[in-house]
This record gives structure tokens, C-alpha cells and sequence, in this order.
């Protein structure tokens, strides 16, 4: 449990926003050109990282944007957010 | 040679003051080769180790554990065993697992504290009615005992349960497992280590692995935090961590790894002789020997490796049981925590080869592998020895999330993942 600063709402409860997973997945430029072991990839492989992350999260009980956030998943602690289509911050 | 617990050894160890207990296990330091290595000191691994040894006759092998044995979900679960799975490969994996569980204190010579109280599951709509009276059915044409339960027979079976029309999720039915119950998990990786050890097993604590040596597409050996072991084939049984390990050798899995939270009340009298769970209001409840209420509430939405989870997630299951379970009201938790679980996007397992020779995956049991724990030892050392897997997990391979043949359990286990 902790408090995240939606860049467009400032800092809130995290119970008041649900996490989207894994940030900068990009969807495939030419699906029908894709094998099975690309789609997979796509749709289900993850990092998975104990450590610096790179996440989506959305507030859904306040503004509703979606935004994205680094976080290190070993102690919760949230290193930076960032709005959608905006550059990641270089770690 | 291990000596047999019995009654004439309590005796015989009560006349000198319980001094001379032999040891379980042994602590060795590694040795420099194992025929195969199983990382990961938790039941899934002990079990792996018992039956490579004990049903493949391989001796030469060991498990490295990062902390101590059972120290990870294994003593983190709520303890409850079923089977009542949905689909057919999932009813035969769990159900391998269950008619294991019955004969394994006998077999292991030690006391898990196995309990058929039976498993209760409840349906609060109409769509749960229609789902629970499905599962059953497949239960059934399974072989897999189940039955389904009216809201009388659910009021008879667990009187304490709230039966009244007018709570916000009412009881409309439910189904009951009578061979299912709860073990002790704890006794489950101690049996397994000592069952192990015995056959020539090196339980190696305190060890975590640093690096997957590689050779091209073989495995060459782990590197560790007590140094290089050169081994053949490695098993990797982590759960929360196996994506962690899967990085170290280039590989990715479908798993992403949440806080799943528990909590135990203050012991009381006997009241719940049964295990209850609710898939709708995510709300299960037993009671251990020792009289506390075992109560396990959800996941969180978000990845993390803490093994803290958040406060929202317990209070919301605390609502739950308060309303079904009304008796409860003034009783006081006495302790949470968290297990980080590996949660595969169909909620099933995966016991699998790779793309890596020699090289093994058994995780994505997500919130529900402690029922497992024999099985999957079992089928996982079978995969193991003879590099092809079992019949059994033969569904349960890491290719189905490219072929598309996955074994969606989400929500047809009978509880929410």
C-alpha cells in the first residue's frame, strides 16, 4: 500500500487506482504478418522484474487517465511518473 | 540410516528428556557435481527431489534453497487441498495430487496432519448456481467426488454460515468436496526434506542462485552464493521468483508476481469443522488444530515482491466473512502476511521443458499450488529424468501460450485467481 502522485490529480491513495501491467508493449504494426511464437511474445511473456519497472497504472476511482510509472517491485517505491507518450526517464 | 518415527522411539527419546533426536536433514555444503539440481527449497521442490530419488533412482542430485526450507509460500498458504477442478487436464493433475496427499503420511513416515473435513464452495447468484452445478457434473464424469449442495444443506453441513435471503450476497447453493480438507504445510516440506535426505538428497539452505551457466542451448551449471555446481539438468521450482530465475538464462515466461494475503484470528473453541470458500465475495475460511480461523483473502492488481500487500484487500475479505459468518464479529486477527505468487494468464501451472536443454520450469501455481505440492513433485521428476513429461502435465507445457491450447481455470477452479 502506498500513495502514488497522479500527474494530473497529485497524490492519492493507491486503492484508488488499478495497475495495467507492464508499460510500453507495443502493439504489433502488422498483425497479420505475425507468427505464433510473435504473438505469444506479445500477449503473453512478461519481465516480470524484481526492481526498477516500467508500468502502467490508470486512476479509476479519480480522473480515470492512464499514465505510467517507474517502480522498484523489491520495496514498492515509486522512482517516477510520467505521462502517457511522453519519453520514459532513462534509468 | 534414518531411524522410523513410532510410538517406542517417542518413548524411547521421552527417557532421555527428548535430547538425542536424531536430525532431520543434514546441512551439508555443496558438492562440486549433481547429476540435477532442483532450485528452490520449498514443497514443489522437496516433493521434486523425494520422488527423483525415490522413483527415478536419482541420488547424486540436490536442492538450493535462497533462505530456509519451507520458509516461502509453503509456509505462507492457507493449507486447504481439493480437487473440484473444471477442465480435465487440471481434475487429473489435482486429483493425482489428492489420492497422493491420502497415503502420504504413511509414506513419508511423518505426520502432515492430512484432514478430509471436506471443501465447501458457495454460489451467491444465479451464474455461480449454474457454475458450480456444471463443475460438479465435470467433477463427476472426472471421477472426482462432488456434490451439490442446496441452501439448506449448506446451512446443515456449516451451521454457522449466514443463510438469510436478505444479506448483500445471499447463499443460494453450493457444492462440497468430501475428500478434500486441509494438511499441515509446514510438516509437508519438513516430510518431503527428511524423505529426501534420506535417499542421499543434499538439501543445500542458504543459497541462492546467481547465474544459469549455459552452453550454447544446454545447461552447464548454476552459479551460487556458496559457489559454482556443475549440473546437467536443472529444475527450477521459485514461484513468485521464476520469472527472476527465467532472466538469468534469457528466457521469459507468462507470469507476472502479486501479493496474495492471509491472516489468522486468536485461537478459540472448535466452531468451523469444514473449510468454506466463496468465489463471489473472495472469503474462505477453516480452522487450524491450533483454533484459529485460517482466512485467505485476494491478490493485488499489482506486481510486487514484497510479501506485504495491501490493507483495502483484507478489510474488503473481513467484510465478507463478517456478513456470511456474523458469529465472528468480536474475534481479533493476530497476524497477516503476504506470498508473492506466480499467476500464468490461464491461472494454470506450468510443468515444463524449455527451449534450454536440461533446463526446467514448474511454476505459475499462482494462488493455489499448496494442494498440488505431491503431484506436482511427482510429474515434475518424471519430466525431469526422462525429458519428456508425464501424461498427467503433459498440458501443462510452456508452449500452449503459442498454441494457443490453454487450460482456462480462471474462475472455473471454483475461486477467484
Amino acid at each position: 500500500m502506498f500513495l502514488i502522485n497522479c500527474p494530473y490529480c497529485g497524490e492519492r491513495d493507491q486503492q484508488e487506482f488499478k495497475a495495467g501491467g507492464e508499460a510500453h508493449i507495443e502493439r504489433p504494426k502488422q498483425p497479420t504478418e505475425l507468427s505464433d511464437d510473435e504473438w505469444a511474445e506479445y500477449l503473453f511473456m512478461r519481465k516480470n522484474i524484481k526492481g526498477v519497472q516500467f508500468e502502467r497504472w490508470n486512476h479509476t476511482h479519480g480522473c480515470r487517465k492512464w499514465f505510467n510509472m517507474v517502480r522498484d517491485t523489491s520495496n514498492d517505491e515509486i522512482k517516477a511518473i510520467y505521462k502517457m507518450g511522453e519519453k520514459p526517464p532513462s534509468q | 540410516m534414518r531411524n522410523k518415527y513410532s510410538v517406542f522411539s517417542l518413548i524411547k527419546n521421552a527417557l532421555s528428556y527428548h535430547e538425542n533426536w536424531q536430525r532431520a536433514w543434514k546441512d551439508p555444503a555443496p558438492k562440486k557435481e549433481y547429476d540435477a539440481v532442483i532450485v528452490g527449497g520449498g514443497g514443489h521442490g522437496l516433493a521434486t527431489a523425494y520422488y527423483l530419488a525415490k522413483k527415478h533412482n536419482m541420488n547424486n542430485i540436490a536442492v538450493v534453497e535462497k533462505g530456509w526450507i519451507g520458509g516461502g509460500n509453503t509456509g505462507r498458504n492457507t493449507t486447504i487441498i481439493r480437487s473440484n477442478y473444471l477442465w480435465d487436464a487440471s481434475a487429473g493433475l489435482y486429483d493425482h495430487a489428492l489420492k497422493i496427499w491420502e497415503g502420504l503420511s504413511q509414506e513419508l513416515n511423518y505426520n502432515v496432519m492430512f484432514s478430509q473435513r471436506g471443501v465447501m464452495n458457495l454460489a451467491h447468484n444465479l451464474q455461480d448456481v449454474r457454475d458450480l452445478k456444471r463443475r460438479t457434473h465435470a467433477n463427476r464424469l472426472n471421477g472426482i467426488d462432488a456434490v451439490y449442495l442446496s441452501t439448506e444443506e449448506v446451512k446443515n453441513f456449516c451451521p454457522i454460515i449466514n443463510t438469510s435471503p436478505d444479506i448483500r450476497y445471499p447463499v443460494l447453493g453450493g457444492t462440497l468436496q468430501r475428500r478434500a480438507g486441509t494438511a499441515r504445510h509446514d510438516a509437508v516440506a519438513w516430510g518431503y526434506a527428511r524423505g529426501a535426505d534420506a535417499m542421499g538428497v543434499d538439501i543445500i539452505q542458504n543459497c541462492e542462485v546467481k547465474g544459469i551457466k549455459r552452453n550454447g542451448d544446454s545447461v552447464e551449471g548454476i552459479e551460487t552464493t556458496k559457489g559454482f555446481i556443475k549440473t546437467r539438468k536443472v529444475g527450477v521450482v521459485a514461484a513468485g521468483h521464476s520469472s527472476v530465475i527465467a532472466n538469468m538464462a534469457g528466457l521469459r515466461l507468462p507470469l507476472e508476481s502479486k501479493p496474495l494475503q492471509a491472516l489468522v484470528s486468536e485461537p478459540v473453541k472448535p466452531i468451523i469443522d469444514t473449510v468454506v470458500m466463496s468465489n463471489a465475495v473472495h472469503a474462505y475460511v477453516s480452522q487450524s488444530d491450533k483454533g484459529e480461523l485460517v482466512i485467505g483473502a485476494g491478490t493485488d492488481d499489482y506486481v510486487s515482491y514484497t510479501q506485504k500487500g495491501s490493507h483495502q484487500i483484507v478489510e474488503g475479505t473481513l467484510n465478507a466473512i463478517l456478513e456470511l459468518y456474523p458469529i465472528f464479529s468480536r474475534m481479533r486477527m493476530l497476524r497477516q502476511w503476504g506470498g508473492i505468487v506466480d499467476i500464468c494468464p490461464d491461472a494454470s501451472p506450468i510443468l515444463s521443458k524449455t527451449s534450454i536443454k536440461g533446463l526446467y520450469f514448474n511454476c505459475g501455481w499462482g494462488t493455489g499450488g499448496f494442494k498440488a505440492t505431491p503431484g506436482s513433485g511427482d510429474l515434475f521428476a518424471h519430466t525431469i529424468a526422462n525429458d519428456e513429461p508425464h501424461k498427467l502435465n503433459a498440458a501443462f507445457n510452456l508452449n500452449r501460450f503459442v498454441s494457443g491450447d490453454l487450460v482456462d481455470e480462471h474462475g472455473a477452479a471454483a475461486v477467484a485467481h
